[in-house]
């Protein structure tokens, strides 16, 4: 019965930008501090106390704007929202509201499709309601109080719960790329509400739509988009009205419940925030900013499949962050050697990563000295085995490949007077092999080299033994 | 024949300043004399009730690291009770803040104590600077020095009253809509409104944010300006509104008006002035030409909308500043059933009538349905309203001469509907929503109640404001307080 | 226009403000008084003045994401509110250094209470 019905999805999404202090006072933002320590008479909503916008943070929105299409306006104006909770200590939140900071964007989601991005604004987090730790009693940690944010809007252009969370991994892309926020959904730094509805294939006009909150995953934005949107459609289906109101995901339920409040109760009072003057930015000041944002996943892996020929495949992986990208790009420079550059970046080094648990940006062998490893790997100075040995040693003390191979005796050694020497001395241990090779029996030669290799210790180069060894088959 | 601690204390703030500075005073013996005075006046069921709270130990030990060489050294002053200050309370005259005692200092109680001036009490004030008589404080009405049956005016009352009572040289307000100007002339001294921007709020407990201004009262022009200097200048650090302006120099020698335009808006002299307060008024008048100010007549056509548009913005505002008083983090913490019933029975007693009409007046205008028609209304008559001046000033006025009020103080309890109360700020509120500065200046009395002219100037032009008030006050003289 | 009884309870809901039912009446009233003096503004025609005004403002100054913070010179407990509950018993509004208020099943509760 489903398939005569469209879904129909706008999704609100709100980011914490990375600054180091709150968008109006200059309390830490940091995470995990002992409750109500990083507050102030600003954040706590002492009588007298006046807020003051965090510069950094509006560079940071501007940013996410930008990057997102957006058109950042000039002239933006904050506003309050009324409403009483303990955990909002002003008994508003400020934000913005008929004049936010940008508008009109769109974000390409893959397969050709883009979602238009209606509005980006800024506003500040409200703090934290603990629930069960003292019987009878709600407690309240301010310290996310006034943590600044910016919430994305999109238009109801996204169709299916798979397009929601297309549309979320690219937005988590282009913002972390951003480096507006470190868009972690389990830190509470990335959250998304969805408003919903579904509508009979053709129908232009929006149906009643619902919105679902407490959305703490993309996979169950995806399933509670699935349900509800079931759920729109069996009450249609049977003649039903649906009831504009909020949900709540269960995920341990697998269910969408509605919430207790009454949506339309909320009388919000907006009015511009008497405290703060208009947010005036130069085109200039803007510009600048636009021209330091850095390039996005898309267009770099167009620039890896033209310059450096690479397939679909790597070019995501080595993309798929900003740190990731940036690193090989490095080593492929040094290395003079883009291909092999790949193989180890997505090989030795995502291996050595995942085993010590570390991020790109922290990781132990500074992308030029891989580079210089690789370089020596591809003018024949080092084997593959005893690059693998000398890239461990590194990751372990540090240091240049170079001077590792040298001291640990790796280099790889080319000379003809070293080489005949070992081979005359493979000659006297193994008659038998020796004159089976001398007789023509030419499937022999690996089994020489290899006792050549043994004999060096891996360090003889295997091309110069094999052209030696040929002399020595007398064809 | 030497100062005495009492002479100097009636001398004003330029002479404590420079008896302390050259040594011939002790700091100490200032504020002692200044703490007697409030004694002999303040207490007791008949006193004033100025002062709401004041802890004679923490002044003088205020004294012990006050710089004697700052602009203010040794200098008693009071602050109106709703500017956070970490010793004594900062109550706003309201029961939801009880006690309360501010864990920062606000910018001017900072300025102020760097410039050697030691705070020796809150003042008190109509509720949340919701009042024109400071009858509306929760912990009693104060009384007017020059007639104690009398109210000082409001909402600043009890800082006007502590300068007319001599206990201390200067003190300082807040401005909403005339809440320094009014009770300077209901109690004869002279009540600075500076310009929007002009002196720092951070730290005064927010009435309606974009009418809001702290102001200075001071027993001369002369105290007035010095105090104005001290505690003005750029907070951008604090204040978003602050104004990225320097404090200027507003004291001057010059009494002379020559070259100066002053204009009589005609909309402040209406037919219904008294004869008493229009003499008043053409004497000081008298006064600005004899000094040779040209006055012109002007008008300011949007003058009657402004208290409509006053008591929309005002409330509208006030209800979002005053939700932070909600029981959770501090003041007064009432139980109810449930969050909701503590939040209810929390404000619903901390909070007087007047604050609570005005609260529900400001829900009210921004609830779902009104805005358009009350408060975005309001917005733009108040930018009509502003324009009225700047096209005074553009056609080559340099100041405005009005009546601050117009009648003098009236009787404890003698109004009692909330609108002919709201009447008080007839003559004062189009300075607040024009955000230009204005002063009262004691231009004479009215059955021996004092009453003021108003002298307003364009924005950031307070030097203009206060050379033609120290014209006016120099060539008045007595006749200021007679 | 005037405001009802019903408009007074709701608009004392959204301020959290409880009002004593006999004392609606006469909110009513004076309310009314007031606002009656608001009528004159809607015969002015001031459309878009505020608009223009507002393009002149000067935009605000913004803080450095790394300017101190204003300290406090007492800790939160110490300006928390003393506090009882509805028995008399004193009640606790600072432990452990987070504020307590009475329990929220979930934070929807929040919606529940506007």
């Amino acid at each position: 019965m489903s398939a005569a019905y469209e879904m129909i999805v706008g999704l609100e999404v709100h980011v914490q930008l990375k600054t180091r202090t709150k968008a109006f006072c200059r309390c830490s933002t940091s995470f995990g501090d002992p409750p109500n320590t990083n507050t102030c008479p600003v954040c706590l909503a002492l009588p007298g106390a006046l807020p003051v916008l965090n510069e950094r943070a509006v560079e940071l929105a501007a940013r996410a704007a930008l990057a997102l299409g957006l058109e950042v306006h000039e002239r933006s104006i904050f506003a309050r929202k009324n409403y009483f909770y303990p955990d909002l200590p002003k008994g508003y939140q400020i934000s913005q509201f008929d004049r936010p900071l940008a508008e009109r964007g769109a974000l390409a989601i893959g397969g050709g499709r883009s979602i238009g991005i209606t509005r980006i604004h800024m506003e500040e987090d409200a703090g934290k309601s603990v629930h069960d730790r003292f019987p009878g009693f709600t407690a309240i940690d301010l310290n996310r109080a006034g943590v600044p944010l910016i919430e994305i809007v999109s238009e109801p252009e996204i169709r299916s719960s798979a397009e929601a969370g297309a549309y979320l991994r690219a937005l988590k892309e282009i913002l972390s790329y951003a480096e507006v926020s470190d868009v972690s959904m389990e830190e509470g730094s990335l959250r998304v509400d969805a408003n919903v509805s579904a509508r009979p294939v053709g129908e232009t006009a929006l149906r009643t739509r619902t919105e679902i909150k407490n959305l703490n995953s993309f996979s169950n934005v995806e399933r509670a988009l699935e349900l509800e949107f079931a759920r729109h459609v069996s009450v249609h289906e049977s003649g039903g009205t649906i009831v504009q109101q909020t949900m709540l995901f269960d995920a341990h339920k697998n269910e969408v419940r509605g919430a207790r409040s009454k949506e339309g109760s909320h009388d919000y009072r907006y009015f511009p925030e008497p405290d703060l003057p208009p947010l005036v930015l130069t085109s200039e000041w803007i510009q600048g900013v636009r021209y330091g944002l850095p390039e996005f996943p898309a267009a770099r892996r167009a620039r890896y499949a033209a310059s450096y020929a690479m397939g679909e495949t790597d070019a995501e992986v080595l993309t798929s962050s900003r740190a990731l990208g940036d690193y090989f790009e490095k080593v492929a420079s040094a290395a003079g050697d883009p291909k092999l550059a790949a193989n180890w970046v997505m090989g030795e080094v995502s291996a050595a990563l995942n085993e010590s648990e570390t991020e790109i940006g922290a990781f132990a062998v500074p992308p030029a000295a891989l580079g210089e490893l690789i370089a020596l790997v591809k003018n024949g100075a080092l084997s593959n085995t005893a690059a693998k040995t000398v890239f461990a040693t590194m990751l372990k003390e540090g240091g240049t490949a170079r001077l590792i191979a040298e001291r640990d005796g790796l280099l790889q050694v080319g000379d003809d007077s070293a080489l005949v020497a070992w081979i005359d001395e493979v000659w006297a241990e193994h008659p038998d092999e020796a004159a089976r090779f001398a007789g023509g029996e030419r499937k022999l030669q690996g089994v020489l080299v290899g006792f050549v290799m043994k004999k060096s210790k891996g360090r003889a180069d295997p091309k110069k033994v094999n052209q030696l060894l040929g002399a020595r088959a007398g064809t | 024949m030497s100062a005495t601690p009492e002479s100097v204390l009636h001398d004003g703030a330029a002479a404590i300043a420079a008896a302390v500075r050259e040594g011939r005073m002790s700091p100490r013996s200032v504020v002692e004399a200044s703490f007697a005075r409030a004694e002999e006046v303040d207490a007791g069921p008949n006193g004033l009730n100025c002062i709401l709270s004041s802890d004679l130990n923490s002044s003088l030990h205020a004294v012990e690291s006050a710089p004697v060489g700052g602009a203010l050294a040794g200098v008693p002053f009071v602050l109106k009770d709703n500017i956070a200050t970490t010793t004594l309370n900062t109550s706003c005259g309201s029961k939801i803040l009880e006690g309360y005692v501010s864990p920062y200092d606000s910018t001017v109680a900072r300025k102020l104590r760097a410039a050697g001036a030691i705070l020796v009490g809150k003042g008190n004030m109509d509720e949340f600077a919701m009042g024109s008589s400071t009858e509306f404080s929760a912990f009693g009405p104060s009384r007017n020095p020059i007639d104690r049956t009398r109210v000082p005016g409001g909402s600043s009352g009890g800082s006007a009253a502590s300068v007319a009572a001599g206990i201390v040289p200067i003190a300082f307000g807040s401005e909403t809509g005339g809440s320094v100007r009014q009770p300077a002339a209901f109690c004869g001294v002279v009540g600075v409104k500076p310009t929007y921007g002009r002196i720092s709020r951070f730290g005064l407990v927010a009435f309606a944010s974009s009418l809001d201004n702290i102001g200075v009262f001071g027993r001369t022009v002369d105290d007035a300006a010095r105090a104005m200097e001290v505690v003005s200048g750029d907070d951008a650090l604090h204040d978003a509104t602050s104004a990225r302006l320097a404090a200027p120099e507003l004291r001057t020698d010059s009494r002379d008006l020559a070259g100066v335009v002053i204009g009589k808006p005609k909309e402040y002299f209406p037919a219904s002035l008294t004869p008493a307060m229009r003499a008043h008024c053409e004497r000081a008048i008298d006064a600005l030409r004899a000094r040779g100010a040209e006055i012109r007549d002007v008008s300011l056509p949007h003058t009657d909308l402004a208290l409509p548009v006053y008591y929309i913005i005002a409330p509208a505002e006030c209800s979002a500043n005053l939700a932070r008083f909600d029981g959770v983090r501090y003041g007064l913490r009432m139980e109810g059933e449930g969050l909701r019933g503590m939040y209810e029975a929390t404000r619903s007693t901390g909070f007087g009538t007047e604050v609570t009409r005005r609260i529900l007046l400001g829900t009210y205008v921004l609830s779902a349905g009104y805005y358009d028609a009350y408060y975005r209304k309001a917005q733009d008559v108040r930018a009509l309203i502003a324009k009225d001046f700047t096209d005074v000033w553009a056609s080559g006025v340099h100041a405005l001469f009005t009546p601050t009020t117009a009648a003098p103080a009236f009787t404890i309890g003698a109004i009692s509907d909330p609108y002919e109360m709201y009447l008080c700020d007839l003559f004062t509120v189009s300075a607040n929503l024009a955000e230009v500065p204005a002063i009262s200046v004691p231009i004479g009395r009215i059955d021996g109640l004092p009453v003021g002219g108003q002298v307003i100037a364009p924005k950031f032009d307070e030097r203009m404001m206060f050379r033609i008030s120290y014209a006016l006050e120099s060539e008045l003289g007595q006749a200021a307080h007679t | 226009m005037a405001v009802s009884k019903d408009d007074v309870r709701h608009i004392a809901g959204l301020a959290r403000i409880g009002v004593a039912e006999e004392r609606l009446d006469s909110l009513v009233t004076e309310l009314n008084g007031i606002l009656a003096h608001m009528d004159v503004l809607q015969k002015v025609n001031s459309a878009g003045a505020a608009a223009k005004a507002d393009a002149l403002r000067t935009g605000m100054p913004l803080g450095a994401d790394h300017a101190p913070s204003v300290a406090l010179e007492r800790p939160i407990a110490q300006i928390a509110p003393p506090t009882r509950a509805l028995d008399g018993a004193p009640m606790p509004s600072v432990i452990d250094g987070f504020f307590l208020v009475p329990r929220l099943a979930t934070h929807e509760d929040a919606g529940d209470a506007s």
